[in-house]
């Protein structure tokens, strides 16, 4: 009996769930990068459109990678409509094909936005800063640069970075003394990029490497690092939301922006553009900051902030005086090169 | 004495056993944030949380869901598959059990990725229909090896009494054997439902995020950020594992009250 | 006969389609080459007669120009990017193609006055490097030893011979002896604490064995993905563990993204496979065995030498072999523990099929894993049999 009706419940849902999904259609998906940062997006991006529209969208998470998005593409299994992606990411998959065109006229012209952000298969999304940071509480002289970043004497304790090659190496040179202006320079190089290597195995025993935006505040939350690279709003959100007080060292900063592209061969292009166009808008882009401190892309929304906010922004002028802004040129010819080194040199 | 020590031993290593998972349960139930004790008092608000947020709850009915469809799936060629290779002798026998049990011993990752190239191209990454077929080749083997068991003590000679006095093998199947190895069948489904409910890297790989099943979320919380509502979810599976353990049990004391 | 292979039809056909298919197809990339033969066709059939050891001929050039004049014209046309394909397979073998190639195809679109050869050399220097001419040949297939050479840290050059790649670059070996150590180090470990536990459950009669092998059958119940989770609330920082170890005044430690968290969370997970089949043997085993060799006089060293532990050596095996398997295949539990150099081969599959487009490559380890799974499901085949299926 019971064996009678668990067979018949079984087929019954397996005859109904896939014929619900197909008559559906897939929704729109989209990613970006969890956490904090995501937990915002929803707020004034996701669930505002999903209401403005009465369609569904879902979302997804990922922690970057172009060969993430290679390998969705060369596969056939792509399932992504709308992605956030890193600026070498957006010029290297441009290169491949593997973005749709932006349909600029669809999404409210190229002049609504700011001249970074607009590119022929992607527009930006949100600008930003890797930055040290380190918890008051723990450490209450903290370090003032990349150079103290890698002091282990100094500053004992582990570090949290990024795995990965960018930005891992230039902030290894700049704590071996090497000025901004002149890292990419070196970078170029082969010495350069042993040079960075030799920097980061002096200190490898104490990385602990994180792969995604919200462990860092995390990690310093529960003492798991002593220090550690983040990306500036999610540790301004941490102080805000969760009472943290943790710091952040801006001197040196690497800055760029992320932009929004759309998947070759989506097909849900009409409704990503929809998409990007509702969240282009100064109106609601001008909700994000005080969410999360990154500086947004459509003209006219800074008008719209406190000047409270702005200063926490990485484009204030204080905040962006030393940075280093991540060369988007030298990772689309160096990413695959200086990845396959760093995950064997990684990985040992 | 050495006894004695075995005992000190084997008490041990069952604390170890269990104190992990001990030890998380009444975490969800803390009225604060912390992953440590003591609680700063008790709660319900991390259940809240599970059952209001737009991930955990959806991700509870599609396991459910995906689980039932697969178990149901892998019952249904698993038992008629289990009869045949009870009645079946010699190499093709050989050769049909090894495919029928690979999945059981195939590495998983090998599986999620083949299966993701494979279904790609035609469409079934990020269906359900996809989910569950994978998930139902996983728990074919559990299916066909509780049959069989149950098989055991079925004596054939009543199949062939039953034909005697005039059924044909479809109805001397169903009104003779089948009612006695129900057991057996309902515990190998029991046995396919589990392994799908506990299915991760499948469903990493080749569902999309309308099919997050409750596991892979929590792979994602985890990853992410833990969160005392992953504690709450991790207290949910264990509580459907507990009360399928239960029926199995309860299952395997019916079937061999049946011989 | 007829009629029983009817009855498993249904299923083997599902386990074809659904399983056996999918997996012997994605193998198969492990020891074949797809990608480049289509793009390259004139070029790959060029340098079957060339030595490896100088630039080639001008042959060779023109052969590479007219095949990428094609593949772009074709490209364009059906919008399928087989020239990123070509040039992805050829960086893995060789960095700096997953350039080389797009920027060479766009500029030989240009019309070529005089020779070829000098016209590709003027876009790349690149293309005087006999490497440069060996990975396309490397690449031709349609049968490529490059996945599993790669698997195994070992390359061909243009010339033809094997050799270990730089120290810098091997990674394979390394991550095989890893996984195999972990297993091995899991395996033991489990027999040693498996070993008193299915003693006494199989020996101890009443409430205390029931509850004992309570013990070992819920967790067994438990998803993994929940003890494992059960592992990371303990270890973490500010977790369990640590907040107790401060009671007493020690710590924190860093007890997390290590090789001990992964092996302590892998021996809970995998426990229970070793005590099950380990219970099975000890309750097969006649008591007067044992006995009867200590009442003739043997020490009880002995006795388990001698007696006990040969009689139980299937159930052993078995249970070894049942842990082995599963521990080899291990993602989710050392991704959610480990730190990147104590992740496993399974781990490094998934890697170079999902975040790096390295199908042949994600083959070859797979290839490697299961040939070690293999060995091992013989080898429990001569130890256990495969008539008693085991207990689910």
């Amino acid at each position: 009996m019971l064996h009678r009706r668990t067979v018949l419940k079984g087929a019954l849902a397996a005859s109904a769930l896939p014929s619900v999904a197909d008559a559906q259609g897939r929704d729109l998906t989209v990613v970006s990068w969890g956490g904090a940062y995501q937990d915002a997006q929803r707020e004034v991006y996701f669930r505002p459109f999903q209401q403005a529209t009465r369609t569904r969208l879902l979302e997804e998470t990922w922690d970057g990678g172009i060969g993430v998005l290679r390998s969705r593409i060369a596969s056939g299994a792509n399932t992504w409509d709308v992605v956030q992606v890193e600026s070498e990411e957006l010029l290297i998959g441009a290169d491949e094909g593997l973005f749709e065109p932006m349909d600029w006229a669809a999404i409210g012209g190229r002049d609504a936005y700011i001249p970074e952000a607009v590119n022929d298969f992607g527009v930006g999304a949100i600008l930003y800063s890797f930055i040290i940071a380190y918890d008051r509480a723990r450490t209450p002289t903290g370090p003032t640069n990349w150079a103290d970043f890698f002091d282990t004497a100094r500053f004992p304790g582990k570090r949290g970075m990024r795995k990965g090659p960018k930005t891992t190496l230039e902030m290894a040179l700049m704590a071996d003394g090497v000025p901004p202006a002149q890292v990419y320079q070196l970078l170029g190089t082969p010495a350069g990029v042993d040079r960075a290597f030799r920097k980061l195995d002096g200190m490898k025993a104490d990385i602990a490497w994180f792969e995604r935006g919200s462990q860092p505040p995390q990690w310093l939350a529960s003492g798991e690092v002593a220090l550690t690279v983040a990306y500036n709003g999610r540790i301004s959100a941490a102080n805000a939301s969760d009472g943290r007080n943790f710091a952040i060292v801006w001197t040196n900063n690497i800055f760029t922006l992320d932009s929004w592209v759309i998947m070759k061969g989506s097909p849900n292009r009409a409704r990503a553009l929809e998409f990007l166009k509702f969240v282009g808008q100064p109106d609601i882009q001008a909700t994000l900051p005080p969410k999360i401190p990154y500086g947004v892309t459509a003209k006219g929304v800074n008008e719209k902030l406190s000047p409270e906010l702005l200063a926490n922004l990485p484009t204030a002028p204080q905040n962006i005086g030393t940075a280093l802004h991540l060369s988007d040129r030298f990772w689309l010819d160096n990413l695959d090169r200086l990845t396959q080194r760093f995950n064997t040199w990684v990985s040992r | 004495m050495t006894r004695g020590l075995l005992w000190v031993v084997a008490v041990l290593v069952a604390l170890f056993l269990l104190a992990p998972i001990i030890a998380i349960l009444p975490l969800s139930f803390s009225s604060g944030s912390f992953l440590f004790y003591p609680l700063p008092g008790l709660s319900l608000r991390w259940y809240a949380d599970f059952f209001t947020s737009d991930f955990w709850l959806p991700a509870l009915w599609n396991s459910l869901g995906i689980g039932v469809a697969a178990a149901g799936l892998a019952t249904l060629l698993g038992t008629p598959a289990a009869f045949g290779l009870w009645r079946m002798k010699g190499a093709f026998r050989a050769i049909a059990m090894g495919v029928v049990l690979a999945p059981m011993v195939v590495p998983v990752i090998v599986v999620a990725v083949a299966l993701l190239l494979a279904f790609g191209p035609i469409g079934l990454v990020a269906t359900y229909t996809g989910l569950v077929i994978a998930h139902a080749a996983l728990g074919v083997p559990f299916v066909v090896v509780t049959v069989l068991a149950a098989l055991e003590g079925f004596d054939p000679v009543q199949l062939r009494a039953a034909s005697a006095c005039g059924a044909g093998p479809l109805r001397a199947f169903f009104r003779v054997c089948l009612p006695q190895i129900a057991p057996g069948v309902a515990a190998g489904a029991i046995f396919a439902f589990a392994t799908s409910l506990d299915e991760v890297v499948i469903a990493l790989f080749i569902a999309g995020p309308a099919q997050r099943t409750l596991p892979r979320q929590m792979f994602a919380g985890l990853n992410d950020s833990i969160s005392l509502t992953t504690a709450a979810a991790a207290a949910v599976l264990v509580g459907l594992s507990v009360v399928l353990l239960l029926v199995v049990m309860w299952l395997q004391r019916r079937g061999q009250a049946a011989r | 006969m007829n009629r029983p292979a009817l009855l498993t039809a249904p299923l083997l056909l599902f386990l074809l389609i659904t399983f056996v298919a999918p997996i012997g197809a994605f193998l198969w990339r492990g020891v074949t080459d797809a990608e480049v033969a289509p793009v390259l066709p004139r070029t790959v059939a060029a340098l079957v007669s060339w030595d490896g050891a100088a630039t080639p001929d001008e042959a060779a050039f023109a052969a590479l120009v007219a095949d990428l004049r094609d593949a772009r014209a074709r490209d364009r046309e059906t919008g399928i990017g087989s020239i990123p394909r070509a040039a992805a397979r050829l960086n893995a073998d060789r960095p700096g193609f997953r350039g080389l190639l797009p920027m060479t195809a766009r500029r030989v679109e240009a019309s070529i006055e005089g020779s070829m050869r000098d016209a590709v050399l003027a876009i790349s220097e690149e293309w005087r490097d006999a490497e440069t001419w060996g990975a396309i040949r490397r690449a031709g297939g349609p049968l490529s030893a490059f996945h599993g050479l790669m698997a195994l840290d070992l390359r061909q050059d243009a010339a033809g011979s094997i050799r270990a790649v730089p120290d810098d670059q091997a990674v394979f070996r390394a991550v095989l002896m890893r996984s195999l150590w972990i297993s091995l180090t899991v395996t033991a470990a489990c027999l040693l604490l498996g070993w008193p536990i299915a003693w006494m459950i199989a020996t101890a009669k009443g409430l205390p064995a029931t509850l004992l092998l309570a013990a070992v059958m819920l967790p067994f119940w438990i998803s993994l993905i929940v003890r494992t989770a059960a592992w990371m609330v303990l270890l973490q920082r500010e977790g369990v563990v640590n907040a107790a170890l401060g009671a007493v005044g020690v710590g924190p430690l860093a007890l997390m993204m290590n090789r001990f968290a992964v092996v302590l969370a892998m021996v809970h997970i995998l426990l229970p496979f070793m005590v099950l089949p380990l219970v099975a043997a000890f309750r097969g085993l006649d008591p007067r065995l044992p006995r009867a060799a200590a009442s003739l006089g043997a020490a009880p060293w002995r006795v388990f030498l001698r007696v006990t532990l040969p009689l139980c050596l299937p159930g052993i095996g078995a249970g070894c072999v049942l842990v082995f398997i599963q521990a080899l295949g291990f993602y989710v539990t050392p991704a959610l523990l480990g730190g990147p150099n104590d992740q496993m081969l399974a781990w490094f599959v998934g890697f170079y099929a999902t975040r790096s487009v390295n199908w042949g490559l994600a083959a070859a380890l797979s290839v490697m894993l299961l040939a070690a799974v293999g060995l091992c499901v013989a080898l429990y085949g001569k130890l256990a049999g495969f008539r008693r299926p085991g207990a689910a």
